[in-house]
């Protein structure tokens, strides 16, 4: 009974907590504008099975892409696990799926295990990548202090659950024989069985019920601790990679945005009727995540830091300071900086902007090569916000590089890139 | 010198084209491009083509000052050019430059161009298939690489049409380890090639024609002008002037058409 008690409250006061959180999240995304583009639900759903269920990108590294199958599928069928712990939570009951399912529920439960087993293999190569291989893509600057540690915390507590699976349902197998009456057959889990058998097999019964419950309430606890730690963690990815994906560019990747108010502006200056009803922005691009779509916002909320555009992007790869990882990870800090202290209807000022964030240097170092964009899994465009970027600095600062201005004046004294005194066509007649 | 008609000139004479060849600036001035613009004109003459190009009409589709910010000078550039289009009724345009291709196929129908758009690999295969480009008939078992430029690939997803050309033509591909989807950026799009470098440790045209190197192919096949420029630059960086060229597709199917 007292057990019940603690656990009811216990799941009451985590949902509570990451309720709030994740609707703090919520707040945040929709800082930012909507924009009125294509966009199709059924390719939407379309993108989110393919690529967030799907998980197509991730073999284009079939080495990551295989391990971290096994972690995600594991991820996914363990769930059945935990919503029987917690039905037996609420309950006292031991098992209550095991009756109901019969030889299925042993089906289940077994392949629940031999997916942990390939997860906790997974886990280890994972950590060995990051921390021993080290892999060029988890080195860089963005991914110093917190990040690394965010990344290593994951993987342990990942560990520590599949540790709990195990010493759970070892002892399990065991008690079955001992005490049938509490502990309902399963049938044969193979990974635990032999486990029980070699390292519990001649522990007194009291000890196996402890570690039982040890195991049982470890699974709980990494859990609930998962819940509240994901909305403060890359690893939101896990969610967030849905709506992500149904929410993703389906326009051509060539194409920028148009900005109606410039247009009509230019259609005055060249002699043609201004487009009707047109809403009016006083700033042009994106200074701050209020002018920046909520798909960028999503997608910053969606990024598990894997780096895969960083390493693709030919203005890291040649040593410049642009990594498109680090603008999507800058867009995640400001929105958590200002997160909690929007109001409605003031204007949010702290005297600071994405440019704290993000330099010219980086922004500028872009060539639309659009190889983020391509690389990203879960289909975040990080190549949009540093164009976003650009338009802000260029029309509302006079900023850019200053041979940039040399081309603008060309273009607009003789509509051509270079200033060149000669006829368009004069090389047909050469 | 090639015959070659503005489209002002057939309005003049009463007659109508089928195509638009848009040059782009690149084509209209610089050097290199500019004999890419002869030989797909030549090509178009000898498949009898009926094309116009707009001449001194022509400007800049507004790209690099849309890509480096300047959306105000990108409007006027593609109003003007819109306007002056749909003055000559175009229906159909070919760009030698995948920039010009993107913008005018992408950029320009919310502002009021909507025409059928091809950059020329497309086009090109297109004539092939069609027998309008006949292609000799020789056993050399050359082998080139191909670049894939940005515009081209990762953002019109055009990857297959100009390596069918190269196909057709009879030369054997040997892929860089970067291409298609995974291709290497030359380094000048998003307005780079207008501005100096940001610091860093090498160019990105040399990281890129390493991976051309590697293929020990004498000839690298481009689709855009400024891929050309970037390209040859980082062979002369690797002093590789001696052994490698750099050719625009259409340069090849000239070379090899009947």
């Amino acid at each position: 009974m007292l057990q019940i008690l603690f656990f009811s409250i216990l799941t009451a006061t985590v949902f509570y907590i990451a309720y709030g959180r994740f609707l703090q999240i919520y707040k945040n995304i929709s800082l930012g504008i909507t924009e009125n583009e294509k966009h199709n639900s059924f390719t939407g759903l379309k993108n989110m099975i393919l690529f967030a269920l799907g998980q197509k990108k991730m073999f284009n590294r079939p080495v990551s892409g295989i391990f971290h199958l096994f972690i995600y599928l594991a991820f996914v069928l363990t769930q059945i696990e935990l919503l029987e712990i917690i039905v037996d939570g609420f309950t006292g009951e031991h098992r209550i799926f095991a009756h109901a399912l019969g030889s299925f529920y042993n089906f289940l439960i077994n392949s629940i295990e031999i997916l942990s087993f390939l997860a906790f293999f997974s886990t280890f190569i994972f950590l060995y990548r990051r921390n021993i291989l080290k892999l060029i893509r988890f080195q860089k600057p963005e991914m110093k202090g917190w990040p690394s540690v965010d990344a290593n915390l994951i993987l342990m507590g990942e560990i520590l659950l599949i540790f709990g699976i195990f010493l759970m349902n070892s002892s399990d197998q065991i008690l079955q024989n001992l005490d049938p009456q509490h502990y309902p057959s399963t049938g044969k889990l193979y990974i635990s069985s032999f486990i029980g058998a070699s390292l519990f097999g001649q522990l007194p019964q009291d000890w196996l019920v402890w570690f039982e419950r040890i195991g049982w309430w470890l699974h709980l606890f990494v859990i609930y601790g998962f819940i509240l730690y994901l909305p403060f963690s890359k690893h939101l990815h896990i969610f967030l990679a849905f709506p992500n994906a149904y929410l993703s560019n389906q326009e051509s990747r060539g194409k920028m945005s148009n900005i109606p108010v410039i247009e009509n502006e230019a259609r005055s200056m060249v002699g043609l009727p201004p487009k009707e009803m047109v809403e009016q922005t006083e700033i042009f691009g994106a200074a701050d995540i209020f002018q920046l779509p909520r798909r960028t916002l999503i997608g910053a909320y969606s990024c598990t830091e894997c780096g895969r555009c960083t390493s693709v992007c030919p203005a890291n790869l040649t040593g410049k300071k642009l990594s498109p990882r680090k603008i999507v990870m800058d867009i995640r800090d400001r929105m958590e900086e200002i997160s909690n202290q929007v109001k409605p209807n003031v204007e949010y000022n702290d005297g600071k902007n994405l440019f704290d964030y993000i330099s010219q240097e980086e922004i500028y170092a872009c060539t639309s090569c659009n190889a983020c964009v391509e690389a990203c899994p879960v289909l975040i465009n990080p190549l949009e916000p540093i164009l976003a970027m650009r338009r802000y600095d260029i029309l509302m600062n006079s900023g850019g590089p200053s041979e940039w201005m040399g081309m603008f004046n060309s273009l607009e004294n003789t509509q051509s890139v270079w200033q060149i005194p000669e006829s368009r066509d004069a090389w047909t007649k050469s | 010198m090639i015959p070659i008609k503005t489209a002002a000139e057939y309005l003049s004479q009463g007659e109508s084209f089928e195509v638009l060849f848009w040059v782009g600036c690149a084509g209209s001035y610089d050097a290199r491009a500019q004999k890419v613009s002869r030989a797909f004109a030549e090509i178009l003459n000898k498949a009898e083509i009926k094309f116009a190009i707009l001449g001194d009409e022509e400007k800049c589709t507004g790209d690099p000052a849309r890509r480096a910010g300047n959306e105000f000078l990108f409007q006027i550039l593609a109003l003007q050019n819109i306007e002056t289009l749909n003055q000559y009724q175009v229906k159909k345009i070919v760009c030698t430059c995948p920039h010009c291709f993107n913008t005018i196929a992408n950029e320009y129908p919310e502002l009021g161009g909507k025409y059928e758009v091809m950059h020329h690999s497309k086009f090109l295969e297109e004539l092939i298939s069609l027998g309008k480009i006949k292609i000799k008939e020789d056993h050399s078992t050359e082998s080139v690489t191909y670049h894939d430029s940005c515009y081209l690939g990762r953002a019109n997803g055009i990857y297959e049409a100009p390596r069918k050309v190269i196909d057709h033509l009879k030369l054997d591909i040997k892929e860089m380890k970067r291409s298609r989807q995974n291709g290497l950026c030359c380094g000048a799009g998003g307005a780079q090639m207008f501005k100096e470098d940001e610091k860093g440790n090498k160019r990105i045209n040399e990281e890129r024609i390493e991976d051309a190197i590697e293929t020990q192919s004498n000839i690298v096949v481009a689709n855009c002008p400024f891929c050309m420029t970037m390209l040859q630059d980082g062979i002369k960086a690797h002093e590789k002037q001696e052994q490698m060229m750099v050719y625009d597709l259409s340069e090849m199917v000239l070379q090899k058409m009947i």
